[in-house]
């Protein structure tokens, strides 16, 4: 007892120590990011001719995955799960595609605000069901997911249907030096007005409290019912994001894209986001995301069998979350 | 009764079929720090969460300042004035305290002041709950409650994890509280913080509030015996209970436990447990028995202090490592110990199949036989036997004691066995725990139910605080002795039983007019302790 009076009686730290302890905090996004680094590095030395159009393709590319990993990250960090979001992602695409197609650039703007009001309609559904009949999240995404898989074949059964220019203008090219890819600042945007503000506000501390610790946060004065459809709202939202940014990337709509659900859920894992709730933010998964797409497009540069590709990929995400957990794990013992 | 800050009278709260309140009044005037006590499962919990919105009340009424007063959350009990410090940390553990300040929209300047007075002076606001130790988030709440400015403020166990100099601290606080405009409703199993902070006692037993009592010197008693009730006359339909097993004295003890401490929890305890004897333990709830048992057990590890089997020292890293040496276990929580939706048949067998070689064939007639003999000796009701779930809560805990049985048991450790239960099954269990020691087993039991020792033991200790404060031969071991020494009171203060009938008889009566009638007569000599 007398020892833990001690700690509790500890000076101020010095302000120099401010950095260190941000460093602490976002121990796992640094250690990420020096990942990427190196991945980069690598491909350099792999693919000579890496360069600036190659970053905008990765970027491009990636970018729906991120934004699938932001509406996954939301919902996990207060305490659920989401399996619902590449169907969700699905749906938003065939919509948009399908009513952008051969109309003009104001009615796609429509189309594009409609689309997001959507995903928060149908994300919130999935909330309510969850707050409601208190069934498992996990079994209610998952019925959600064939729904709203359905629904995606229901408006568009094949791919097809169009993209309006401003949309495919938001996700390709680059913004000032070629070494930006516009797709980078849009999801830096999008991130930027939507999720920044909302944790820096007591309605997203009381989305990491419930996931944290469900009775301390109702004892707190949480509304912990409303606060988890928030949660799968803001989730439908980013889904529905996803879903433009894929539009925008193919120029059609997907009733059937990749595995955007499970991509998702491997890359927050891989971005240092707890799965039991309240621990990581946004950054982490998205730098995951970006060494995910780096190693797979590595690997089809050096002509790797695709199948074996994702057995690789599979590893590397085990042996990543393993090291970290390790190390986290003997920085507590010590 | 306008000059009453809270009101509440007639407050009664069910859970299924278990009735946790059944009539509960709890007046407390401005600027009083008020007790409310209780035994375990008095249903001081209850009323705390009916207060605070937590959970609705099923009939009665509380008034606030005079105006009727119903919280539905925790939150609207807040903004209506009524805050709690509830016994754990009541912080999100993820969030740093700056964030945790501004869930409950708590202004930082009045806490930090407060943080002061209660002898944190710095606190890092940038630093985790999790991060901070337990006493520090008990501080953290307390001033967080403090700095909201409530009306009536209630602190349930608030100082039973803090350190001896933290919790002076707290009680200066408390104590500065008294005419004030506000008040304090302070739950403690510690009678010496309850005489040293608070003007009145509620005591609250089974459900209803059976007296109010001025905390003078000496109401003491007034209190234990009020809380008691009419147990106090001794159970006279029990026969005489010394030796009614022989115990092996000559040889090493079955279990010996010297100076076994983990945490802060559990300081120093030792005992010796015998062949053939049924050893009881009596507690406060939290006084380090569960940790205690646990170690025993295998499930943790200790921090310091010796445990020998038949003599030899062993260390267990496992449950696994506890049963081979004959420790077996039977918690209070069914669902712990039971396969639940697996057959009463397997769940008998486990323990003995999972010692059948890993890759062999587990001999089935040979298993049938012993789950057979195991059934009939616990008379368990086999008919709802294909899922143990299905069962009663009795029968499942004849199961979890058959597993053990089945296969020969050297020592048992009981740990609240009878906990739900009803009471012809409770007597079987009881029944069961004697035949066990005669046949040569070890017993260790922690019952809550203290009356219920004198029914099982041999022989009875208590804990209090993380040690052993009392050892009590069994025709001693009557509830209010155990929970004097529960109390950690001192042996001498024998249990006046005039008073404590006098005192139910005009709780009875009249529950506010009892602040008068306290008048300590001589106490008739009771069977004292021996520390």
């Amino acid at each position: 007892m007398t020892a833990s009076v001690a700690t509790a009686r500890r000076p101020m730290r010095p302000s120099s120590d401010v950095a260190s302890r941000i460093l602490r905090r976002n121990g796992w996004s640094v250690g990420l990011f020096g990942l990427l680094v190196l991945f980069l590095a690598m491909t350099k030395a792999i693919q000579p001719t890496y360069g600036a159009s190659e970053l905008q393709d990765l970027a491009r590319g990636a970018l729906p995955l991120a934004l699938a990993a932001v509406a996954q990250t939301i919902v996990v960090v207060s305490g659920g799960i989401d399996l619902s979001v590449g169907p969700m992602m699905a749906l938003a695409s065939v919509t948009a595609a399908s009513l952008m197609q051969d109309q003009g650039e104001g009615f796609g703007v429509v189309v594009a605000v409609g689309v997001l009001a959507m995903g928060l309609a149908i994300g919130a559904i999935n909330g309510s069901l969850i707050v409601l009949t208190r069934v498992p999240d996990i079994v209610v995404t998952l019925a959600m997911s064939f729904v709203w898989a359905g629904c995606a074949l229901l408006v568009l059964d094949s791919p097809g249907g169009g993209a309006s220019t401003w949309l495919k203008g938001l996700v390709n090219g680059s913004v000032g030096s070629e070494w930006i890819p516009r797709a980078f600042i849009t999801l830096i945007v999008l991130v930027g007005i939507v999720w920044v503000p909302l944790r820096r506000s007591r309605t997203g501390i009381s989305l990491y409290a419930i996931g944290s610790d469900r009775l301390a946060a109702f004892r707190s004065g949480v509304p912990v019912g409303r606060m988890k459809i928030l949660a799968y709202a803001l989730t439908g939202l980013f889904s529905a994001l996803g879903g433009l940014a894929l539009t925008g990337y193919t120029g059609i709509g997907a009733p059937v894209p990749g595995n955007y659900t499970l991509l998702g859920i491997a890359a927050i894992v891989l971005g240092g986001v707890s799965l039991a709730g309240g621990r990581g933010g946004v950054v982490g998964p998205v730098i995951a995301v970006a060494i995910l797409s780096i190693i797979r497009s590595d690997l089809t540069f050096l002509n790797v069998n695709p199948n074996l590709a994702t057995v690789i990929q599979g590893l590397i995400l085990i042996g990543v979350v393993m090291l970290g957990s390790l190390l986290a794990l003997r920085r507590t013992r010590r | 009764m306008t000059e009453l800050l809270l009101d509440a009278t007639a407050v009664a709260k069910r859970y299924g079929a278990v009735a946790a309140l059944r009539s509960a009044s709890l007046a407390v005037r401005p600027g009083e720090v008020h007790a409310l006590m209780g035994a375990n499962g008095a249903g001081k919990s209850t009323l705390v969460k009916i207060l605070t919105g937590v959970v609705p009340p099923d009939s009665g009424t509380i008034l606030v300042n005079g105006r009727p007063y119903l919280a539905r959350s925790p939150a609207e009990a807040r903004r209506a004035g009524v805050v709690s410090v509830y016994q754990e940390p009541s912080l999100v553990p993820d969030l740093d305290v700056a964030s945790n300040l501004r869930l409950t929209t708590t202004p930082v300047k009045p806490f930090l002041d407060w943080m002061e007075r209660l002898g944190i002076e710095r606190l890092d606001l940038r630093d985790l709950a999790r991060q901070l130790p337990l006493a520090t988030l008990r501080i953290i709440d307390l001033a967080r409650a403090l700095a909201s400015e409530p009306k009536v403020l209630l602190l349930d166990e608030m100082t039973a994890a803090l350190p001896a100099d933290l919790t002076e601290r707290v009680l200066d606080v408390i104590a500065s509280q008294r005419g004030s405009n506000r008040c304090v409703i302070f739950i403690s199993h510690r009678l010496i913080e309850i005489a040293a902070v608070c003007d009145r006692a509620t005591v609250l037993r089974e459900g209803s509030t059976v007296g109010v009592v001025d905390v003078t010197e000496g109401s003491d008693d007034r209190i234990v015996s009020l809380m008691l009730g009419a147990v106090v006359k001794k159970m006279a339909d029990r026969g005489p209970v010394a030796s009614r097993s022989t115990v092996a004295t000559d040889v090493a003890p079955r279990l010996a436990v010297r100076n076994l401490r983990a945490d802060a929890r559990l300081q120093d305890v030792s005992f010796e447990l015998r062949a053939g004897e049924v050893l009881g333990i009596a507690a406060l709830e939290g006084q380090g028995q569960d940790e205690l048992f646990d170690i025993l057990s295998g499930a943790t590890g200790r921090a310091g202090g010796e445990v020998l089997v038949d003599g030899a020292p062993l260390t267990f890293r496992h449950p696994a490592d506890a049963i081979r040496a004959g420790l077996v276990y039977v918690p209070a929580d069914r669902a712990e110990a039971l396969l639940m939706q697996r057959s009463v048949r397997e769940n008998i067998a486990l323990p003995w199949s999972a010692s059948v070689r890993s890759w062999g064939l587990i001999p089935q007639q040979d298993e049938r036989r012993r789950v057979a003999a195991a059934t009939a000796q616990l008379q368990i009701d086999i008919r709802a036997g294909s899922e143990v779930r299905r069962l009663s809560g009795g029968n499942q805990q004849k199961v979890t004691i058959a597993r053990w049985v089945a296969h020969g048991v050297r020592t048992l450790l009981c740990f609240d066995p009878t906990r739900g239960i009803d009471i012809g099954t409770k007597a079987q269990i009881y029944e069961l725990l004697r035949d066990l020691a005669a046949e040569g087993a070890a017993v260790l039991l922690y019952t809550s139910e203290l009356k219920e020792i004198q029914l099982a033991c041999d022989r009875a200790i208590v804990i209090f605080g993380g040690r052993v404060v009392a050892t009590i031969p069994i025709e001693d071991a009557d509830e209010p002795a155990l929970l004097r020494a529960a109390y950690d009171l001192p042996p001498d203060a024998a249990m006046p039983e005039e008073i404590a009938a006098a005192a139910v008889a005009e709780a009875a009566g009249a529950a506010d007019a009892a602040n008068a009638a306290a008048t300590p007569g001589s106490p008739p000599t009771q069977p004292g302790l021996s520390a």
